[in-house]
């Protein structure tokens, strides 16, 4: 399908959810609210005519200085028909948290603990919502616009690797 | 610790005959930083949780502050055994955004350039993974090969590794002028190699043994885990971004795109070697059909002007200047272009504000995916498979943890 008759088949299935769409170079773009994502994302992956079956990449901005403040960007791709769609979700600065994806895609296990890592946005209902990338101790997240590109960060003590053996949670 | 007492090793084991046990993040026998949490079952996995991170750089904190050529140099250290992939992927994501396409030279200057670092990529996996379970002669004849095709990248860019060859809407320079005839000299030697380390590996018994059935990853789970690239072809699925969304001139070059059957760690040996040799022969091709002409576009918003015009004249003077200290003016917006990355799917996702600067890179790592599904491999095997299976991977650090 191209950018625009997906957007149209969107629109069809959701209208009532999509908040905003576009399909700027040539992406398809749509805008939905974090209370019906994961009933949308379903559907998207289930409905033989859209078949969603990647979850590609998911990633967040910090637009600082917006309300709401982050974006989370999902980018979606169907095997079985060749086609993307590009899905956002705006979180507010106060409550910023979105429903997890990982009982749809494995997927979306690390790359939702690297965007609570890097932005600070809780992925409700993920089951090992760890750092990923920083180490345990890291104060702050760098990738938000107002984390300072030149921070320093305290020493950390040594950790015992007998006192605290195994530090990890739920399998992947 | 104060406290409590300090538990010992004989108190974990003695929990349940599970030993707990963390390898890494130093290990002599995987190349690349990370640290694997391990529970066994004597030699047996029961459990293994990966810890990335130990390369992270801020690769996409630093790339908003710079102007949006400035993000080159960070992209050759993403993945840097194929950097000219990343130089490709990122230089094609930031022209979609603004709306330009390269002359067919460059274009087609690029694509020869990507696949020769698919076979870079393909040769250090292949080499490295050989030598370290054991065939070390089979590792470093293919370390030669990949210094022969190295010569070839250093005789284009001038440099082996952190190339930094691509601009928006350029490439850095031409092809040297003998450029066939040492793509020729070194495609020989590169073809005697592989099918020598052919003969080494692939019916030897010790090799195939420690490789075959080992690692399995099912379709399904592939899919579920958003596996791309020659792991995912290993399971039997022919999905090639080079051929499913043909970038640059990959529709007008004839390649297969090979496929395993099993998933385990021998089909994907295969099908990265079939790969290697496949890029050959894209390579060849294309440098046949290049066309000549310029190779970059000529449009001022873009491209430096000429020597000539920057000391000749005022108008070649500041248009220098302003690019070169506010940036080529990406219009705001946002976009995703993926490229078939020696791992699987190497995606940039740009925003723009329309200022001269990035406001956001984020770049989807074909390896960081792959190994969130490698404790899934690894359960039920022996302590000793994680070394072929972490081969397989071929994480590379830079791209992992950026």
């Amino acid at each position: 399908m191209s950018a625009d008759d997906l957007l149209a088949a969107c629109e069809a299935r959701f209208s009532q959810a999509i908040a905003a769409r576009h399909s700027a170079a040539g992406d398809a773009t749509v805008v939905i609210a974090r209370e019906s994502a994961v009933a949308i994302f379903r559907e998207l992956r289930d409905d033989p005519a859209l078949a969603f079956n990647f979850l590609v990449d998911l990633t967040a901005v910090d637009y600082l200085g917006r309300t709401p403040r982050f974006e989370v960007v999902y980018h979606l791709y169907s095997l079985p028909h060749g086609h993307r769609l590009r899905v956002k979700i705006p979180v507010d600065e106060a409550d910023p948290a979105v429903p997890s994806l990982t009982s749809l895609w494995k997927a979306a296990n690390w790359m939702e603990r690297e965007v609570w890592d890097m932005f600070g946005i809780r992925f409700d209902g993920h089951p090992d919502p760890r750092r990923i990338l920083m180490y345990p101790e890291f104060q702050g997240h760098p990738l938000r616009k107002d984390y300072p590109v030149a921070k320093r960060q305290p020493l950390v003590p040594e950790r015992d690797p007998i006192a605290q053996p195994w530090r990890g949670g739920g399998r992947a | 610790m104060t406290g409590e007492p300090a538990r010992r090793l004989s108190d974990v084991a003695a929990d349940a005959d599970i030993m707990e046990i963390q390898m890494g993040p130093s290990h002599p026998a995987s190349h690349g930083t990370i640290k694997f949490n391990l529970r066994l079952d004597g030699e047996t996995i029961v459990d293994c949780d990966v810890e990335v991170g130990y390369l992270h750089r801020g690769f996409e904190k630093m790339c908003e502050q710079g102007t949006w050529n400035h993000v080159f140099p960070y992209a050759d250290r993403l993945n840097y055994a194929s950097p000219l992939i990343n130089n490709v992927g990122y230089a094609l994501a930031v022209e979609k955004l603004i709306g330009i396409t390269t002359p067919e030279r460059c274009t087609g200057i690029r694509m020869i350039m990507s696949e020769i670092s698919r076979v870079t990529d393909h040769l250090t996996c292949l080499g490295m993974a050989a030598n370290e379970i054991g065939a070390i002669s089979a590792g470093f004849y293919m370390l030669e090969a990949r210094e022969a095709l190295y010569d070839l990248v250093e005789a284009v860019t001038g440099a082996r590794v952190t190339v930094t060859y691509c601009r928006i809407g350029r490439v850095m320079a031409d092809l040297p002028a003998d450029f066939t005839e040492r793509v020729q000299r070194a495609f020989a030697d590169v073809r005697r190699i592989l099918a020598d380390c052919d003969q080494l590996l692939s019916r030897n018994r010790i090799f195939v043994d420690r490789m075959a059935g080992i690692g399995v990853l099912s379709r399904e789970d592939a899919l579920s885990y958003g596996i791309t690239g020659p792991l995912l072809r290993a399971t039997g699925l022919a999905h090639d971004l080079r051929r499913a969304e043909p970038y640059l001139h990959y529709d007008r070059v004839e390649f297969e795109v090979p496929v395993g059957s099993t998933g385990d760690n021998l089909d994907r040996f295969r099908v990265r070697f079939e790969e290697a040799l496949q890029s050959l022969s894209i390579v060849e091709q294309a440098l046949a059909q290049l066309p000549p002409g310029p190779i970059g576009v000529d449009d001022p918003r873009i491209a430096l002007p000429d020597k000539r015009d920057v000391y000749g004249n005022i108008e070649g003077l500041m248009n220098h200047f302003k690019l070169v200290i506010e940036g080529v003016k990406v219009p705001a917006g946002e976009v995703y272009q993926a490229v078939e990355g020696a791992n699987g799917e190497l995606g940039f996702y740009l925003v723009s504000d329309g200022s001269g600067r990035p406001y956001r890179v984020r770049v989807r790592p074909p390896c960081f995916i792959a190994m969130s599904a490698l404790g899934a491999m690894l359960r039920g095997h022996m302590l000793a498979d994680i070394i072929p299976t972490f081969g397989m991977i071929n994480m590379i650090g830079g791209e992992c943890d950026r």
